[in-house]
C-alpha cells in the first residue's frame, strides 16, 4: 500500500489476512502484558506499553499508506470494501464519548440518557435511506462539494464549509481532550502535555496518507477498541454468574437493582457537593411518561438527524467502490457500532450492581467508611479527584448519597472495581485512546479537506496543481490540529456537552440542504443558502441564549438546540426556494442522475 | 432534460421512494413511538427485562440493524429488476 499509484490491489486482496494477523498479534500482546504483570512489572509500565505500542502500530500503518494522489488522499482511492469501511466508520463514529462516557451516562442518567443510545444508532437508518448512496453516486470529495455542485455557486459551498468547520471543530476539541486525558493517565504526564502527545499520534495517522491512511488506521483502531470494550464486560459477567454473553441475561441484574434502589435510598439528594463528581440520584429504569418521554425522544431525534448531517461520517461513504457498496457499508457500520452500544447498558448495569448489591464482595454501599476508604481503587481515583467518599450524616457507614464519582470514569474504573488484573485496565486505556484518536482523525481530515478542496482549490485558486493542493491540505491539517489541541488544553467543556453541540450545529445547518438536494428537485441555490444560514444562525443564537441562563423553550436545552435550528432551516429553504426560479434543466437532470445507481458519478475523479 | 428519463428510471425512482417511506415508517415507530411509551411497555416483561427498558437498550437497536440490511436487500432487488444496478 505504499505504492505511488492510486490503486493498491495487492493490499486490498489481502485485507483479511493482514487484519487477521494484526488481531492475533494484538491478542498475543495482551497475553504478554498479562505475563509481565504476573512477573511483577508495575502497573504504570504496563499502561505505558499499551498506549505506546498501539500508537506505534497506527503510525506505522499511516506511514505505509502515504500518498501523493488526490483520489487516494481525499477518498482512499474509492476502493475500500464494505465490511472494512463499516469498521472504519464505526471507529470514526465511536468517539471518546461513546467509549468512555456512554456507560457512565447510563449509570447516572437512567431513562433520560437512553435517548443517546437510540439516537446514535437510529441515525444510521437516515444515513442509509436519505444520504449515503446518493452522495456516493455524486462522486464528491467532501460534503460541501455536494452542496456546491448541486446548488451551484461559491456562496452555497462556502456556507456548507462554515457549518462543517464549526460542527467538526466543536467535536474535535472534545476528542483531543479525551485522548489527552487518557494519554496523561497512562503515560503519567500532565494533562496539557497529554493533549499534545495525543495530537502527535493523531497527525501521524493522517498526515501522510489522508483518507487512505485514516481508513486503514481506523480499521485497526476499531479492532482494539471493540476488544477493549468487550473483554472486561464478559469477564465481569462471568464472575457474577451472568454467563459469557451477559447481553441477554442481565435483565435479572436490572431487576435486582430495582429491588435494591428503595432499600438503599437511591434518589435522596446528597447534603454535600464535590466539584466534578456526583452521587447517584436517578433510578436505573424509571420512565415517567409525558414530559420524560418528550425529553428522551427529542434527544434521540436531535442525535439521529445530527448523525445524518455530520460530514466526517458522510465522507466515509465516499470511499467505497460502488453505490451498492456504500449502502452495504452503512449496514456494516451500524452492526459494528451496535456491538458496543448494546454492551454499554450491560456494563452500566453490572457495574452498578457490583457497587450496590450487599451480597457481592465488591459492594461498597452500607460498608463502613474506613473500609471503603482503604480500598485500592477508591484511593487511586480519589487521589486525582475523580471519586469522593464522605460520611455526610456521621453514622460511620457509606450511604448511596455519600459516594461521589465522575461520570466519565465508570468504564475506566470498572476493571479495578471488579478486581480484574491491571492488564485489563491497560487494555481499556488503549481502547479509549483508539476511540478518541480515530474520531479526531476523521474530524480533522473533514475540516482540512473542506478547507483545502472547497475553500482553497474550488474558490481561491482553481488552477492549483495536485502537489500544491495536497501540501495545502497537510499544512491545514497540522494547523487545525494545533488549534484544536490549544482549545482542548484550556478545558472549556466536558466531553459530552461539546459532542452534543456538534450534532446540533450539523443538523441545524446541513440536514435539510443535504436531504432536499436529493429528494426535492425544486430546491434551488437561494433556498439552500437561506436554509443553511437561517438554520445555523437560529440554532447558534438559541444555544447562546440557553447557555446564558435563558429558559429553554419546550425543554429544548443546549443538548437539543438542533430542534430549533432544523425547523427554521426547513421553512427558510422551502419558502425561499418557492419564491425564486426553479433550478435549471441541467441541475434537474443532475438530480435524476444522482437517483440512478447506474452510470458514472456526477463529478469525475479529476474535479 | 428531466423529460429524458427512461420509463425504467421513473419506475425505479417510484419504487425506491416507496421503499424509503416504508423504512422511515418503521424507523419512526422504533426510534420515537416505542421509546416514548417506555413507561407503559415496562408493564410487560421480555427475557427477564421490563419491555420498555429492553427496547431502549437493545430491541430498537436490533431493529435498526435488521432494517438497514432489509432495505439494502430490497433496494438491490429493485435495482437489478430494472437493470439499474451499478
Amino acid at each position: 500500500m505504499s505504492d505511488t499509484s492510486g490503486k493498491s490491489g495487492n493490499f486490498i486482496d489481502n485485507l483479511g489476512r493482514i487484519y487477521g494477523v494484526y488481531t492475533g498479534g494484538f491478542i498475543v500482546f495482551i497475553i504478554l502484558m498479562a505475563i509481565l504483570e504476573q512477573m511483577g512489572v508495575s502497573a504504570a509500565t504496563i499502561g505505558i506499553l499499551f498506549v505506546g505500542f498501539t500508537i506505534v502500530i497506527y503510525a506505522f500503518i499511516g506511514y505505509l499508506s502515504r500518498t501523493m494522489q488526490v483520489e487516494a488522499y481525499y477518498v482512499a482511492g474509492r476502493e475500500v470494501p464494505a465490511v472494512y469501511n463499516g469498521m472504519a466508520t464505526a471507529a470514526d463514529w465511536m468517539s471518546g464519548a461513546s467509549f468512555v462516557a456512554l456507560a457512565g451516562g447510563i449509570y447516572f442518567g437512567g431513562y433520560g440518557y437512553l435517548g443517546f443510545i437510540v439516537g446514535w444508532t437510529g441515525g444510521y437508518v437516515l444515513v442509509n435511506s436519505l444520504m449515503a448512496p446518493y452522495l456516493r453516486k455524486f462522486g464528491c470529495y467532501t460534503v460541501p462539494d455536494f452542496i456546491g455542485t448541486r446548488y451551484g455557486g461559491n456562496l452555497a459551498r462556502f456556507c456548507a464549509v462554515v457549518v462543517l468547520v464549526v460542527a467538526s471543530f466543536t467535536y474535535v476539541t472534545a476528542q483531543i481532550n479525551a485522548s489527552g486525558t487518557i494519554a496523561a493517565r497512562a503515560l503519567q504526564i500532565p494533562f496539557e502535555w497529554g493533549v499534545w502527545i495525543g495530537l502527535v499520534g493523531i497527525l501521524l495517522c493522517s498526515m501522510l496518507g489522508g483518507m487512505r491512511a485514516v481508513t486503514w488506521t481506523q480499521v485497526a483502531q476499531y479492532i482494539v477498541l471493540i476488544i477493549a470494550y468487550l473483554v472486561p464486560v464478559i469477564w465481569m459477567s462471568n464472575a457474577q454468574g451472568f454467563g459469557i454473553i451477559p447481553h441477554f441475561s442481565y435483565g435479572e441484574a436490572a431487576a435486582r437493582i430495582a429491588e435494591l434502589e428503595p432499600l438503599l435510598g437511591v434518589g435522596t439528594a446528597p447534603t454535600e457537593t464535590f466539584p466534578g463528581v456526583s452521587a447517584l440520584t436517578t433510578l436505573h429504569n424509571d420512565p415517567q411518561g409525558g414530559w420524560d418521554s418528550w425529553k428522551m425522544v427529542t434527544l434521540a431525534v436531535a442525535m439521529m438527524t445530527g448523525t445524518a448531517s455530520l460530514p466526517h461520517i458522510l465522507m466515509r461513504y465516499f470511499t467505497t467502490p460502488s453505490v451498492r457498496d456504500a449502502r452495504r457499508s452503512v449496514a456494516w457500520s451500524l452492526f459494528f457500532i451496535f456491538l458496543l452500544y448494546f454492551t454499554a447498558p450491560a456494563l452500566a448495569t453490572l457495574t452498578k450492581l457490583q457497587l450496590l448489591d450487599p451480597e457481592l464482595a465488591t459492594s461498597i454501599i452500607g460498608k463502613s467508611i474506613e473500609e471503603v476508604q482503604s480500598l485500592e481503587w477508591i484511593k487511586n481515583w480519589a487521589s486525582i479527584g475523580m471519586v469522593a467518599v464522605s460520611d455526610s450524616n456521621g453514622d460511620g457507614l457509606l450511604q448511596i448519597n455519600e459516594f461521589f464519582m465522575r461520570r466519565d470514569i465508570v468504564v475506566l474504573a470498572t476493571p479495578e472495581v471488579a478486581g480484574l488484573p491491571y492488564v485489563i485496565s491497560g487494555l481499556v486505556a488503549a481502547g479509549g485512546f483508539a476511540a478518541a484518536m480515530s474520531t479526531a482523525d476523521g474530524l480533522l481530515l473533514a475540516i482540512a479537506n473542506a478547507l483545502s478542496h472547497d475553500l482553497y482549490y474550488k474558490i481561491i485558486d482553481p488552477k492549483a496543481d495536485t502537489r500544491t493542493r495536497l501540501i495545502v491540505a497537510r499544512i491545514l491539517l497540522i494547523g487545525i490540529g494545533a488549534a484544536g489541541a490549544f482549545v482542548a488544553s484550556l478545558k472549556l467543556t466536558g466531553i459530552l456537552g461539546a459532542v452534543a453541540w456538534a450534532f446540533c450545529f450539523a443538523n441545524s445547518g446541513l440536514f435539510f440542504p443535504l436531504v432536499l438536494g436529493v429528494w426535492w428537485k425544486r430546491a434551488n441555490r437561494q433556498g439552500a443558502i437561506a436554509g443553511m444560514i437561517c438554520g445555523f444562525a437560529a440554532g447558534a443564537i438559541y444555544l447562546i441564549y440557553v447557555q446564558n441562563g435563558g429558559t429553554p423553550i419546550l425543554g429544548l436545552d443546549g443538548l437539543r438546540f438542533g430542534l430549533i435550528g432544523m425547523p427554521v432551516s426547513l421553512v427558510a429553504m422551502v419558502v425561499v426556494s418557492l419564491m425564486t426560479p426553479e433550478p435549471d434543466a441541467e441541475t434537474q437532470a443532475m438530480v435524476d442522475e444522482v437517483r440512478n445507481p447506474r452510470g458514472k458519478p456526477i463529478l469525475d475523479a479529476a474535479h | 432534460m428531466s423529460g429524458n428519463n427512461t420509463e425504467a428510471e421513473q419506475r425505479h425512482w417510484i419504487r425506491t421512494r416507496n421503499l424509503t417511506w416504508l423504512v422511515l415508517a418503521i424507523w419512526f415507530i422504533f426510534s420515537m413511538v416505542v421509546p416514548w411509551n417506555a413507561k407503559g411497555l415496562n408493564e410487560f416483561s421480555f427475557l427477564g427485562f421490563p419491555l420498555g427498558y429492553y427496547m431502549c437498550v437493545q430491541g430498537s437497536l436490533i431493529v435498526f440493524v435488521l432494517l438497514i440490511f432489509f432495505q439494502n436487500w430490497r433496494q438491490d432487488a429493485i435495482d437489478d429488476e430494472l437493470g439499474l444496478d451499478d
